[in-house]
């Protein structure tokens, strides 16, 4: 059963590592608007039809 | 404020998504092909084509390559267009899905072939293994690469989910995967027995969360909003469910082993977590069909959010049932049976699969600059899909309740009703058709998919480079301090990989060969290591993937002890590189199986098993009547066991073939003696040598000498 002590570590490790970036998008200010993100991703197909002509290959 | 002008690459998202449909279409096939075999022993094509080798095809096809690519496609179609950037590298892309696709060629080829390292979802051997850590390695870093040159400093929450998926795939597949070659094909785990079974379940239970769960979420969170033009229901449900799931998801593994010789405080961990996680699962579910909140009546025409919204459902409703089977007393009657089929398929048609059309019908449209062919046809597919669902769930979770109960029903004299296995098998073949059927629908459904979308594709021209325009994103300003904590609070990525990277590494090289040859030392003092010829047998069990209908674990039911004789103790596995405790029993289990029958009963019934049990659905494999053995890899395999702590004697791999002969020869003289004239050198001397081995060791020992320290 000592392998458990190899597979706790390892979860462990990617606990952690998963609670460092929690952290880090705290502290990055990831989470203080919590409204437009959401609203933000629906407004990206906005230039497809003026830029065609030129870049459209 | 500079405003930037790039392009989005759709073409390696036009390649995933035809690869996606592609592979979708063959893995469904090679599903219904093993869904008839059942019910129709007849069409196992021995050695290629019997259901032990195509099983883990459809397996591995439809979660590596009709999931995986499925991630990919709305992967780089998501992530470039929510970080407002390309993808990273077009080289990276282009490398990445080739080197996927011939993964999937080389899997197929290999598992047909007998190449398999008998552990569920983890089959492939270790050049496959290797080759599928360097190309997710390559693909994490395309993908991490993207979200550092992103031009949106927000992290929307479904790059957190795809983060989640490529950092803890990885460290699952290397760590499941650590194993000793012994051949260019050919290795053993470096586990054995309980402890290989618990890293096993580690993984499965994980490749189920982070491959086919949280990759899925990340698309559901894009996509859904996306199709319904609506944001999604809650942005804050989402982050607090993202951060619940993935700190709860990776220790729920030891479910799949309750009941078993696993010790009982790591299965009650393995439940506690599995409760717990209904609550960030249905977060998760809730939030994407609130997202729908106030346009119900769009479901009613679009048929992409009809697929979505079945797909969140089946979500919804896998994992509710999830945390239910991990109780014990539900996992009792569940375990082995059908019922973990059908729960897997709710989860695998309903929750990925529609999904999957979802995002296809909307998709492909919009990168070819056009509109779907026939939306007819798509809601056709969208209802004989659902119909495929029904009629393959509710017949197996029938099947799976009905032969659970003959198996454990006592008359009032107190043995046994249904003494007979076969006899509860039988009894469920009407079932196994139902559920062909229900396949054979699902899949005519997936090939109209194909069919329309070929025809959009035609109508339309892809747009393979999207221009898109974005500010520059400015560095946030920084406090003037040279403390060293900057440094990684400004590069977080880097770092959480960096760290992983170094830890894990350190980590095995240094633990694994003291921790697990150490405690594979044997503890039950009766329990020997397999003769050569009982481990060259014990290798065609494997290869011939028979581990996929017969279970080799007695739990400690009086059902099961009386059936199959004493219950499975951790300390009889230690040498079990793999451990073959199976996971489904349309077989009986084989733990005991040594000396129960004669090995002439053994030969017949593996030439053509109908004649030892008249209506068995088992394949017939004549063919190792005919094969030879290869004795040359008997030294390697000797040699390579040694390594991982096995006691033969010294030097044992060079004379451990004559030991082989010797004992081929008496069990050929015992058939010759029982009329079957047979040379000892042929592939059916081991494998009866390894049945009449599996479960002798202890059954001379009292049970007080078996306790076993883990």
């Amino acid at each position: 059963m000592s392998v458990i002590l190899i597979l706790i570590i390892c979860s462990l490790l990617v606990s952690i590592g998963f609670l460092a970036a929690f952290f880090w998008s705290v502290n990055n200010g990831q989470y203080d608007d919590d409204i437009s993100p959401a609203v933000r991703i629906l407004n990206d197909d906005e230039m497809e039809d003026i830029d065609l002509t030129n870049k459209n290959k | 404020m500079t405003i930037e002008k790039f392009n989005y690459d759709n073409r390696i998202v036009r390649n995933f998504a035809v690869a996606t449909i592609v592979w979708g279409i063959v893995g469904m096939l090679v599903g219904l092909i093993a869904a008839l075999q059942i019910p129709f022993p007849n069409l196992n094509a021995g050695p290629l084509l019997t259901f032990g080798r195509v099983r883990p095809v459809h397996t591995n096809a439809i979660i590596f390559a009709f999931v995986g690519n499925g991630i990919f496609m709305g992967l780089y179609y998501s992530l470039q267009r929510l970080c407002k950037a390309r993808m990273f590298s077009d080289k990276l892309s282009k490398i990445h899905f080739w080197g996927w696709q011939s993964i999937i060629v080389l899997a197929a080829i290999t598992l047909l072939t007998g190449h398999t390292t008998g552990k569920e979802y983890a089959e492939l051997e270790w050049p496959i293994d290797i080759l599928i850590a360097v190309i997710w390695v390559l693909f994490g870093i395309n993908m991490f690469g993207t979200i550092i040159k992103r031009r949106e400093r927000h992290l929307y929450v479904a790059i957190w989910f795809y983060i989640a998926t490529v950092v803890t795939v990885a460290v699952l597949h290397i760590v499941n995967s650590i194993e000793i070659p012994v051949s260019i094909l050919k290795s053993y785990p470096v586990y054995a027995g309980v402890q290989d079974a618990l890293v096993q379940w580690w993984y499965g239970h994980n490749a189920v969360a982070f491959f086919l769960t949280t990759p899925y979420l990340g698309l559901m969170y894009y996509f859904v909003p996306k199709a319904a033009n609506r944001p999604v229901y809650s942005y804050r449900l989402s982050i607090i469910h993202f951060w619940a799931l993935i700190f709860l998801y990776i220790w729920a593994g030891p479910h799949h082993l309750l009941y078993t010789s696993l010790p009982e405080w790591a299965q009650s961990l393995g439940i506690v977590f599995s409760i717990m996680l209904i609550a960030p699962s249905w977060g998760g579910m809730i939030n994407g069909l609130l997202t729908l909140r106030g346009a119900w009546d769009r479901v009613r025409e679009d048929v992409v959010l009809k697929f979505m919204v079945v797909a969140i459902t089946a979500y919804g409703m896998a994992t509710f049932e999830g945390p239910m089977l991990s109780l014990k007393s539900v996992n009792a009657i569940s375990h082995f049976t059908d019922w973990t089929i059908a729960h897997v398929h709710v989860g695998g048609l309903g929750w990925n699969g529609m999904l999957t059309f979802g995002v296809l019908y909307w998709l492909i449209p919009r990168i070819y600059k056009t509109e779907l062919y026939s939306k007819k046809l798509a809601s056709f597919h969208f209802w004989i899909a659902t119909l495929g669902i029904l009629f393959y769930a509710i017949p197996m979770y029938w099947a799976g309740f009905t032969q659970s109960l003959m198996w454990k029903e006592f008359t009032t004299e107190g043995v046994l009703r249904y003494p007979n296995f076969l006899e509860t098998v039988t009894q469920i073949i009407p079932m196994y058709k139902l559920r062909a059927l229900g396949g054979f629908l699902y899949l005519s459904g997936t090939i109209t998919m194909a069919y329309n979308l070929v025809k959009t594709m035609r109508e339309g021209t892809l747009q393979a480079n999207e221009p898109a325009e974005a500010p520059k994103l400015e560095a946030l300003t920084m406090e003037p301090s040279g403390h060293w904590h900057r440094w990684i609070e400004r590069r977080p990525i880097q770092m959480l990989l960096l760290s992983l990277v170094v830890i894990l590494i350190g980590g095995m090289v240094e633990m694994i060969p003291t921790f697990l040859i150490k405690s594979n030392i044997p503890t039950i003092a009766s329990v020997k290591p397999y003769t050569p010829l009982e481990l060259q047998g014990r290798d065609i069990y494997i290869r011939e993937g028979c581990y996929t209908c017969h279970s080799q674990m007695i739990r400690p039911f009086r059902s099961e002890t009386e059936r199959y004789g004493e219950y499975s103790k951790a300390g009889e596995f230690i040498y079990d590189h793999p451990f073959q405790w199976g996971s489904k029993r349309t077989g009986p289990d084989l733990q005991r199986e040594g000396g129960k029958y004669p090995n002439v009963w053994h030969y017949n019934h593996l030439i053509d098993p109908t004649t030892m049990s008249p209506g068995s659905i088992m394949p017939a494999y004549s063919f190792m009547e005919t094969d030879d053995l290869d004795t040359t890899s008997t030294g390697p395999k000797i040699r390579a066991m040694i390594t991982l702590g096995v006691p033969y004697p010294k030097d044992y791999d060079k004379i451990a073939n004559r030991d082989l002969q010797k004992q081929a020869d008496i069990i050929a003289l015992d058939l010759k003696k029982n009329g079957v004239g047979i040379s000892s050198r042929k592939e059916i001397i081991a494998l009866i040598s390894y049945l009449q081995r599996l479960g002798i060791d202890i059954k001379a020992t009292p049970i007080s000498d078996t306790k076993v320290k883990l």
